[in-house]
């Protein structure tokens, strides 16, 4: 019988379950690695030489180069996991939150004083607020990229 | 005998840690934010406890997914603060209380509730913003925090995290344990995380202001009725992330009201958005006797 997720119809949202934590084992334990000074060194020094120790998957290795962390997302990475790269770069974890928007910084932190994204229309898929697919990229930055 | 003398709740976002430790305390962005906690820096300095309970969670830093306990109680005699990523935060070490955490880690066993009792371990911001919240920076000629701290870690991180109800039951778990300890000490019991945020995906940066409010009410007034809120009302109202609140529950079901006692008295209750991506909650109960 299939396990119950009653959250995969939540809009713009991985939840990391059992299954993403199996997939994302090797990506997650990386990230982990960059717990200690010597290795976020040795990482900066030669990102792709670094990552090729790991049993990561090429897909997950491609995902932490491009520094695209919903694709790290997908490939079963963790958010908090996923922040020691962001420290590694020198980044808040606003700045790495924002990243995963399609807005610039300044977008996402005035979206955030402004009193942050509204639940309204972002419940559920198929909906129309700002987190739905049909609304991607949300900001600028994305738009550029596109 | 110990006894619990008060609760303690509030949100524990790593960037207050941040503007704490690169001093911009003052600045504009912050201001607001700290100054919701002046009140409860002097209340802990006029209710000093013996001992904080401190229910908080680790951010993948003391538990990588090699290992990953639901519930885990420090025993050690002390902690470090953690290397994050970004260094460890310039703060004291913190103390642990082993012989008050081995008896709670085996009265709450004897209680059906399965901890992991772990010896060694670094503590993250989610212990240590809190402590630096509530007690501010320690003095450079005594650099430590005012009292021992046990660190009891929750997994919020890999779904699915232990329920409202489970949490709130555990409280009052971990509140028998500590009136069956010997000595008569003063025991603060913390719960800390949420209020709503989402750090990930296309939805980050939801908040959710009513949300907060009407979970606030409920675990003041009414938190049988916060215990029963679902894993998906968590994260479809408050955020992925905002399912850090159930930590909450465990500091509510230690008080006395909901074992049989008096209703707590309301100290403080304070809101704010955002720090960084983060609902800022917190509020101090004081039990009556």
């Amino acid at each position: 019988m299939a396990l119950d997720k009653p959250y995969l119809d939540v809009p713009g949202t991985i939840i990391f379950d059992a299954e993403q934590s199996r997939k994302g084992y090797w990506i997650n334990q990386f990230c982990m690695s960059l717990m200690k000074a010597e290795n976020r060194e040795r990482f900066k020094a030669n990102e792709r030489a670094y990552l090729d120790e790991w049993a990561m998957s090429e897909e997950q290795k491609q995902a932490v180069m491009a520094r695209d962390l919903n694709w790290c997302m997908r490939t079963g990475g963790n958010i908090y996991f996923l922040a020691k790269i962001g420290a590694t770069d020198g980044k808040s974890f606003q700045q790495m939150a924002g990243s995963m928007t399609g807005m610039t910084e300044e977008e996402y932190r005035n979206m955030m004083i402004g009193g942050g994204r509204s639940v309204e229309g972002n419940r559920y898929v198929g909906e129309n607020g700002s987190a739905q697919a049909q609304n991607q990229p949300q900001g600028s930055a994305g738009k550029k990229a596109n | 005998m110990a006894k619990i003398t008060a609760s303690v709740f509030t949100s524990h976002v790593p960037a207050i840690g941040a503007a704490l430790d690169l001093g911009k305390t003052h600045e504009a962005y912050w201001q607001p934010l700290f100054a919701g906690y002046d009140y409860g820096k002097q209340w802990m300095k006029d209710n000093k406890p013996d001992v904080i309970f401190l229910v908080y969670n680790d951010h993948a830093t003391a538990f990588s997914l090699d290992i990953i306990p639901t519930f885990a109680i420090g025993t050690a005699e002390q902690f470090q603060p953690a290397d994050e990523g970004w260094g460890p935060r310039p703060v004291p070490v913190v103390k642990g209380h082993p012989d008050l955490a081995s008896h709670i880690a085996q009265s709450v066993i004897q209680q059906d509730f399965d901890l992991t009792i772990v010896n060694k371990m670094d503590v993250d911001h989610g212990l240590t913003v809190p402590l630096s919240l509530m007690c501010g920076q320690p003095p450079a000629d005594n650099f430590e925090w005012p009292c021992p701290v046990i660190p009891f870690a929750v997994n919020v991180v890999q779904y699915p995290v232990p329920s409202g109800q489970r949490c709130f039951n555990l409280g009052k778990a971990i509140r028998k344990a500590i009136e069956t300890y010997d000595e008569d000490i003063n025991v603060h019991i913390w719960g800390t995380g949420g209020m709503s945020h989402q750090l990930q995906g296309a939805r980050a940066g939801l908040i959710n202001k009513e949300f907060d409010r009407v979970f606030m009410e409920k675990l003041i007034n009414d938190p049988q009725a916060a215990a029963d809120i679902s894993h998906i009302d968590y994260v479809r109202e408050a955020g992925s992330e905002g399912i850090e609140l159930v930590m909450w529950l465990i500091a509510r079901g230690a008080m006395n009201d909901v074992n049989g006692g008096k209703a707590p008295l309301l100290k403080q209750r304070f809101y704010h958005v955002p720090a960084s991506n983060t609902a800022v909650g917190h509020a101090i109960l004081e039990n009556q006797f």
